[in-house]
């Protein structure tokens, strides 16, 4: 009796949080999949089984190999970004981390700066882009610079609407993401454990190496997963920054969509999913992340 | 080489920002010995101990390992070692990684750092436990591991803060047995940083008695027991009744103050009072007297004393002491200082 009402109470607690999941996640995913497997046409998709959406995505891509088929190059490029993106945010994520959680002393400081970190994220992702704009044109501060100060002659052409504005572009937005969860991991970590490796003789680096980064794993894992979740999908940074010129994967899905051909959109989802998946169980793989939560 | 090494502090002064925590100490401690820095939280022990370990930058002074000046060295450069209040076990390591952590930092090969952390661990009977993660071990069983972490670098001096303070009473009288005999089998050093009278006494070859950044006295456990320099060393080791007579303090301890009745004859100095309370401790009674004057006073009779007396609860009293066992405390050295220290 008393187990009974317990089990039921235990539901009734889950059970919004279950609601959410199924209506908001759970059964949108399940839609892309089947429509996925959807025929269509030229101006609808048709309810029947048929696998279109997938081998329309790859024709001619195996004839091709071993050169790679433009949908592959796409991929290739996309998980080429993200990958750069995920270093330089893990570098430039770590220091700011490391340098918030040891070298500030004070909680104060800590609270304060860490909300300056935030102000960025006042105004909207697409503003914070188009900033770059004026820095990085052809006429921009940085090649106008350059210029004055005889480093070049003519303006660099890859600094806008190039890979590289869109890599800087993505670190920008996104290192914030990486610092918050590695930040969280350090603060937990004892300043005595730094010191206990100081006094066995450990070096600087050895106690990052040995101790810090050990310790700073499931922060790192976490940071990571956002950073590449966000990357892997993204079109707009890609687009707004690569002047509609880069392609990815997200692009893909903006491009089907635009035409209506849903299968063949929610086709690539489920690829743009897959991948994703490979990627981050292979990052969990390093460090049980359940464990930590 | 020399494998044993003197520690001496000289000058060694301790500033954070304006407050002085360590002013100026002067001390010596002999290879192989036990020394306790004992007092009050405050007092500056644990600075002192994280100044001779390294972890602490020394204002002023000079810290002496044998001939070599170890002030400016870091922590792995002194030949000492440390071992932490919470231990500071490495979390993601086994016990066997983090007692050849050191090892490992040096560049020691895999193979042999595990053999010279197994002897360690054998050491401290913990060669079962080498593949457990610190979390999956007792407070004691961490604290071997700690002390085995510490003693891989073969330290002259090992350095102790508080070591005992984590455990449960019936561990802490164990492991205080265990860390005496570790001592006196490795012939080394170990200084350690403690609050509790009754451990110092226990434990040191050398009691050093701190007290507002300076060292009351210091000696062995016996001479400051029986022969407390001041008032303050008198009210923390314990055990003693500080007395006001005229212009002068005597400390005269415990056991050895004599009750008579208000009807004898008393020659000699002598201070009445009404007992407030008689407990019976097993090997001796404690009677609680308030004395005439605001001197409260606690005597300690053997059963066999109190027996014939027959004094309660109520009584008037007047309590006595032979001459010879009345020791005269020195005013204090930092008189303007120590009232508000040691009140």
């Amino acid at each position: 009796m008393i187990e009974d009402r317990k089990s039921l109470i235990a539901w009734l607690q889950a059970g919004p949080m279950m609601l959410v999941f199924v209506a908001f996640f759970l059964l949108p995913l399940v839609f892309v999949v089947i429509v996925s497997a959807w025929d269509y046409n030229e101006y609808e998709m048709l309810p029947a089984l048929s696998f279109r959406g997938y081998s329309d995505t790859f024709e001619g891509c195996i004839a091709q190999l071993p050169e790679l088929c433009t949908i592959l190059k796409t991929y290739a490029k996309t998980v080429k970004l993200c990958f750069l993106t995920w270093v330089i945010t893990l570098v430039v994520g770590f220091t700011i981390a490391y340098f918030l959680a040891f070298h500030v002393r004070s909680k104060t400081w800590q609270i304060v700066l860490s909300l300056l970190c935030t102000i960025p994220f006042w105004t909207s992702n697409v503003i914070r882009m188009i900033a770059w704009v004026p820095l990085l044109g052809r006429n921009g501060l940085v090649n106008q610079g350059l210029i004055d100060l005889g480093l070049i002659k003519v303006p660099v052409e890859w600094l806008l609407f190039s890979e590289f504005s869109v890599v800087l572009a993505f670190v920008h937005l996104f290192t914030f993401f990486m610092v918050v969860p590695i930040f969280n991991s350090m603060i937990r970590i004892d300043p005595k454990l730094v010191e206990a490796a100081y006094d066995a003789g450990a070096t600087g680096f050895q106690t990052l190496v040995n101790i810090i980064i050990p310790l700073a794993k499931p922060g790192i894992v976490i940071g990571s997963i956002f950073v590449i979740t966000i990357v892997m999908g993204d079109f707009v940074t890609i687009g707004v920054m690569g002047g509609q010129q880069i392609a990815s994967a997200g692009k893909i899905i903006e491009t089907r969509l635009n035409a209506l051909q849903f299968p063949a959109a929610a086709a690539n989802a489920v690829i743009l999913l897959g991948i994703t998946i490979v990627i981050i169980s292979a990052l969990t793989r390093l460090v049980d992340i359940r464990k930590e939560l | 080489m020399i494998s044993k090494a003197t520690l001496e502090l000289v000058k060694v002064t301790k500033q954070f920002g304006s407050t002085t925590a360590v002013d100026g100490i002067d001390l010596k401690i002999p290879s192989g010995s036990y020394c306790c820095l004992l007092g009050p939280s405050g007092c500056g022990k644990t600075s002192t101990l994280r100044m001779i370990a390294g972890h602490e930058s020394v204002t002023a002074g000079d810290i002496l390992v044998g001939a070599n000046n170890v002030t400016d060295l870091p922590p792995a450069g002194r030949n000492t070692a440390m071992m932490f209040q919470s231990y500071a076990l490495f979390p993601h390591l086994s016990v066997i990684d983090n007692v050849a952590f050191a090892l490992k930092m040096r560049g020691v090969s895999k193979e042999e750092r595990h053999a010279e952390a197994r002897k360690l661990l054998a050491l401290v009977d913990m060669q079962a436990y080498e593949q457990r993660l610190p979390a999956q071990l007792s407070g004691g069983q961490q604290q071997r591991v700690a002390l085995a972490r510490a003693l891989i670098t073969k330290p002259q001096i090992l350095l102790l803060d508080e070591p005992l303070s984590a455990l449960d009473p019936f561990l802490r009288l164990r492991m205080r047995a265990e860390l005496k005999r570790l001592q006196r089998e490795l012939g080394i050093t170990f200084i350690h940083v403690t609050h509790g009278q009754d451990e110092a006494m226990a434990l040191a070859d050398i009691v050093v008695l701190m007290n507002a950044g300076k060292i009351e006295q210091q000696g062995s456990p016996r001479e400051i027991f029986n022969h407390p320099k001041t008032e303050f060393a008198a009210k923390f080791i314990g055990g003693h009744a500080v007395i006001r007579i005229g212009d002068e303090t005597l400390a005269v301890r415990n056991d050895r103050l004599i009750l008579n009745a208000p009807s004898a004859g008393v020659s000699g100095p002598f201070i009445a009072g009404t007992i407030t309370e008689v407990e019976y401790q097993g090997t001796f009674i404690r009677v609680s007297i308030a004395g005439e004057g605001g001197t409260d006073l606690a005597a300690e009779l053997s059963e066999n004393d109190f027996d014939q007396t027959g004094y309660g609860v109520g009584d008037r009293v007047l309590v006595t002491w032979n001459a010879a066992n009345a020791h005269v405390l020195g005013a204090h050295p930092f008189a303007t200082v120590s009232t508000a220290g040691a009140a």
